[in-house]
């Protein structure tokens, strides 16, 4: 958890070294609460990235998240009023959380779901905070430092290897993004990518199935 | 961005986000998912995570010296890192302090 704390501080060091101002991480980390969205968004906001492609790009990076909600459905059911805040809260981490506390139908539960996922926010909210404080009063050369999004998708890649055991999804993943970063204008790249890369899981969902 | 499109673009990602994370919850109640379904919620996220190294060095000239080398050198650093230590803050920091050094003293 103090994790998230930390990734936040760096999310908004990231975030005013692009000259923006610092209030915009607590308002991102309060309402929009998606670590690598998060940091993903300080570049649609360089290259001035069109609403729609924001959407759509949203949904797909986010797309895992959809089905962390699946394996919840019954557990979330007796929350009542918490529930629509305990399904906003559901980041990797928080559902990795969860799903090693194990359920035993108490009704207490709920609150305890409830400061899980509201503590979480909060060290991801402070964190950001402090870190978009602290670039925007202390100057120091920060050039490089956007290779901390590249980093974090790096090491979520791995884990995502270590889960699946199969190396076609991330051919599929190089190859249309490599496709895609040679024929479009940048700004255009990530769509046309996540749309090659479906069109070819779907030409390949055989050879993906049976790796 | 002007001020005013990024309060709209963070309207837009908070909304498309909870929906992400809503969805199960409002269509999967009782139904069985369809197949095409569980085949994307199982592999789309490693394509996501390929595409999305990627486009965070979208803006990188490998035309030009040094052809990318720093980037593709710290993205080695971070992977030998993550797969040695296991530790994805450990991984994180010190591959972008590696391509910190990389960038302001090469």
């Amino acid at each position: 958890m103090m994790g998230y704390g930390v990734l936040g501080f760096a999310f908004g060091l990231l975030l005013v070294s692009f000259e923006y101002s610092w209030y915009l991480a607590p308002l991102m980390s309060l309402f929009i609460y998606a670590g690598a969205l998060q940091f993903v968004a300080i570049n649609f906001f360089n290259a001035k990235v069109g609403l729609v492609d924001i959407a759509i790009a949203t949904w797909f990076i986010n797309i895992r998240q959809s089905f962390y909600g699946l394996s919840l459905l019954k557990r979330f059911k007796k929350t009542g009023k918490l529930k629509p805040y305990l399904i906003f809260g559901l980041t990797d981490e928080t559902y990795a959380l969860l799903t090693t506390i194990k359920d035993d139908d108490q009704l207490k539960k709920r609150w305890y779901y409830f400061f899980l996922i509201a503590f979480n926010q909060s060290y991801w909210f402070i964190g950001s905070t402090l870190g978009a404080i602290v670039g925007s009063n202390i100057k120091f050369n920060t050039a490089g430092l956007e290779f901390s999004l590249t980093a974090l998708f790096v090491v979520l890649c791995i884990e995502q290897y270590k889960n699946l055991q199969n190396i076609v999804p991330f051919l599929i993943g190089g190859v249309a993004s490599l496709l895609a970063l040679l024929v479009v204008p940048s700004d255009k790249m990530l769509i046309v990518s996540i749309i090659l890369a479906l069109i070819l899981m779907f030409t390949f969902k055989k050879r993906i199935k049976n790796e | 961005m002007s001020n005013y499109e990024i309060y709209i673009a963070i309207v837009v990602m908070t909304l498309v986000n909870y929906f992400t994370r809503v969805f199960p919850f409002l269509f999967f109640r009782k139904n069985e998912l369809p197949s095409y379904i569980v085949f994307i919620e199982r592999f789309f996220p490693a394509v996501i995570m390929t595409i999305l190294i990627v486009y965070s060095v979208k803006d990188i000239d490998f035309s030009l010296a040094p052809y990318g080398l720093k980037e593709i050198g710290a993205i080695l650093f971070t992977a030998t890192l993550h797969l040695v230590l296991k530790n994805y803050l450990i991984s994180i920091f010190a591959g972008t302090i590696f391509y910190m050094g990389l960038v302001q003293y090469l």
